[in-house]
């Protein structure tokens, strides 16, 4: 650029200096979404808003919450819920969000895995995806901690331990994580460090990865239509709005996009003043002891599944199999071998493998939550197995898929 | 070309500067998340062994980890087997069992169900015998024994005296 003209308004003060205009079309009037998308594909937004709902909260709460072991059960439970103004609305938000986002999340990824949005082209859509997975997986274990409750101490004990890697016997690693021999100070405030500074950076970096992924090759579609993007862009520009297969994103899908935000929201702020409870475990409501462990020990719900998988087999094989659920998923795009990225329904053993994979999750998710005793241990090791086994399976019966 | 030369001879200084404050600081970073010398250094913990109870399980602490202390009735000595036998801590002829009471699978605290049903740890269904060694997975081994040294009728936890090292050489505990 670098010429200059006298602005002519403000708005064309800025753009000879911001480029606005550009960066408006990138980002929104020219960004073309397919028209044949359901409302499915809105989750992508209502995770951009439990963001910022998580991170307005948060910013709030950090203001009177106390790192420290001696204090952070009472600055939370007494100073932030009774004697900050709106405080209880705050952690309430938080709370609910925090459980609430790993909903939103796993429809999000399951939408993906049913409609093929893995595939062709999109893989680093998908696996900047399960990053952000894990990176939120972090942040919610990280902020599970500062309360500093009994479920926090030994999810905190239980979790760390899991580095020790079973036999490897690396007790001075997990030492090393929790800079004491136990969960105390240093552990407190370095999770407290990751959970509002590292990982939240981590995740904004990823956030802006996965939608750098999604530009280039475009959002998938309901169809699993190729659709050429640069010709029907070009058509809608032309003024062939209702022939054209795309569409603006700004305003024109954003207003669908937010209809879908509206619902949502009021189902959020209704668990938010109602139905809080579900988010906060009775047990985090005694302080942290050391000395004594609460009776059944399991994690947040979103967790479960994985959780199970580690509990019914022996140490070693409990954590390699844990370790192959928690990474298995970044690997779907490889894993399936059918080049058909369509919806499940139309494709072959593919469309049982998905059900099957949601229904074994679901299963194995309220075992986790099931005292590990008698019938329920066998129904989790069952579940377990056959969801280690489907994912061995699934490259097998999707290069069997024929090409449609 | 000669000045192509000379940049690519800066780009390789600067990246071996850099590389060597790169290392430098991961140093730095590690050593910055180890346990403070004041974590380390507070730790011995002195218990009187006279004045417990038999059978009756008694949580110590020791290094913010919980301590089991079992003094064996003379029927529960009578009946160990020998690899029970090699467990025990004797202080002034009377039997204990002696273990930090953090499941050897992800470190939960087993509870003391009585002389028949031994320890139950809840996380994940894992059992110990009273005598400290596993029953049931997923717990890999039997409760670990901290370091202790007999004086007298008191144990000195903390302190690696001879008969703590001499089950760390047979391989009694870790
Ligand atoms: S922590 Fe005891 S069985 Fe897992």
């Amino acid at each position: 650029m670098a010429h200059f003209t006298k602005a002519t308004s403000v708005k064309d003060w800025l753009n000879q200096r911001l480029a606005i205009e550009k960066v408006e079309k990138v980002m929104a009037s020219e960004y073309w979404i397919p028209k044949n998308i359901n409302f499915l594909w809105a989750m992508g937004m209502v995770l951009v808003i439990t963001f910022v709902l998580l991170l307005v909260s948060g910013i709030f709460l950090l203001m009177y919450y106390q790192p420290s072991v001696g204090m952070a059960f009472d600055s939370v439970n007494y100073t932030i819920m009774r004697e900050v103004g709106f405080g209880w609305l705050w952690r309430h938000v938080h709370g609910v969000a925090a459980s609430v986002v790993f909903l939103i999340i796993y429809i999000h990824m399951f939408t993906g895995i049913y409609y093929g949005s893995y595939k062709k082209g999109r893989e680093m859509i998908w696996i900047s995806g399960m990053l952000l997975f894990i990176a939120f997986s972090t942040e919610a274990f990280s902020g599970y901690m500062l309360p500093w409750g009994q479920m926090s101490y030994w999810a905190g004990m239980v979790i760390t331990n899991l580095f020790s890697g079973g036999s490897l016997h690396a007790d001075g690693l997990v030492e090393w994580i929790r800079g004491d021999y136990v969960p105390a100070q240093a552990f407190l405030t370095r999770f407290f460090m990751l959970h509002v500074l590292l990982v939240p950076i981590a995740i904004m970096g990823l956030i802006g990865l996965h939608f750098a992924a999604l530009r280039i090759p475009h959002v998938n579609n309901q169809d699993g239509d190729e659709i050429d993007f640069e010709a029907e862009s070009k058509k809608y520009l032309d003024g062939d709005k209702a022939g054209s297969k795309v569409m603006r994103f700004a305003n024109d899908f954003m207003s669908k996009d937010m209809m879908v935000v509206g619902v949502y929201l009021v189902f959020f702020f209704y668990l938010v003043f109602y139905n809080y409870g579900f988010a906060m475990d009775p047990v985090n409501f005694d302080p942290a002891d050391g000395l004594k462990t609460p009776a059944h020990i399991y994690p947040e719900w979103y967790f479960l599944w994985s959780y199970e998988i580690l509990r019914p087999f022996n140490i070693d094989l409990g954590l390699a199999l844990f370790g192959f659920a928690q990474v298995i998923f970044v690997f779907l795009p490889f894993l399936d071998r059918s080049p058909n990225s369509v919806p499940a329904s139309r494709r072959g053993a593919f469309k049982y493998w998905f059900w099957g994979m949601l229904i074994v999750m679901i299963v194995l998710t309220a075992m986790g939550k099931l005292p590990p005793e008698g019938m329920f241990s066998t129904i989790g090791l069952v579940a377990a197995i056959i969801f280690i086994a489907m994912w061995i399976a699934l490259p097998i019966i999707t290069s069997l898929e024929k090409k449609l | 070309m000669e000045s192509n030369s000379r940049r690519g001879f800066m780009g390789k200084a600067f990246g071996a500067v850099a590389a060597v404050g790169a290392v430098g600081s991961l140093v730095a970073m590690k050593s910055s998340w180890d346990p403070l010398p004041s974590v380390k250094a507070a730790g011995f913990t002195t218990l009187d062994m006279s004045t417990y109870e038999e059978n009756e399980l008694i949580t110590e602490k020791w290094r913010g980890k919980p301590i089991f202390v079992l003094k064996k009735t003379a029927a529960m000595v009578a009946s160990q087997t020998d690899a029970q036998k090699e467990r025990d801590v004797v202080v002034d002829g009377m039997h204990f069992m002696l273990a930090i009471g953090l499941c050897t699978h992800l470190g939960c605290i087993p509870a003391y169900k009585g002389e028949k049903d031994g320890f139950l740890c809840a996380c994940h269904g894992g059992q110990f015998d009273w005598a400290g060694a596993v029953t049931k997975v997923p717990p890999p081994r039997g409760f670990d024994i901290p370091p202790f040294k007999i004086d007298g009728n008191k144990l000195v936890l903390g302190e690696a005296g001879p008969e703590y090292t001499k089950m760390k050489e047979t391989g009694i505990t870790l």
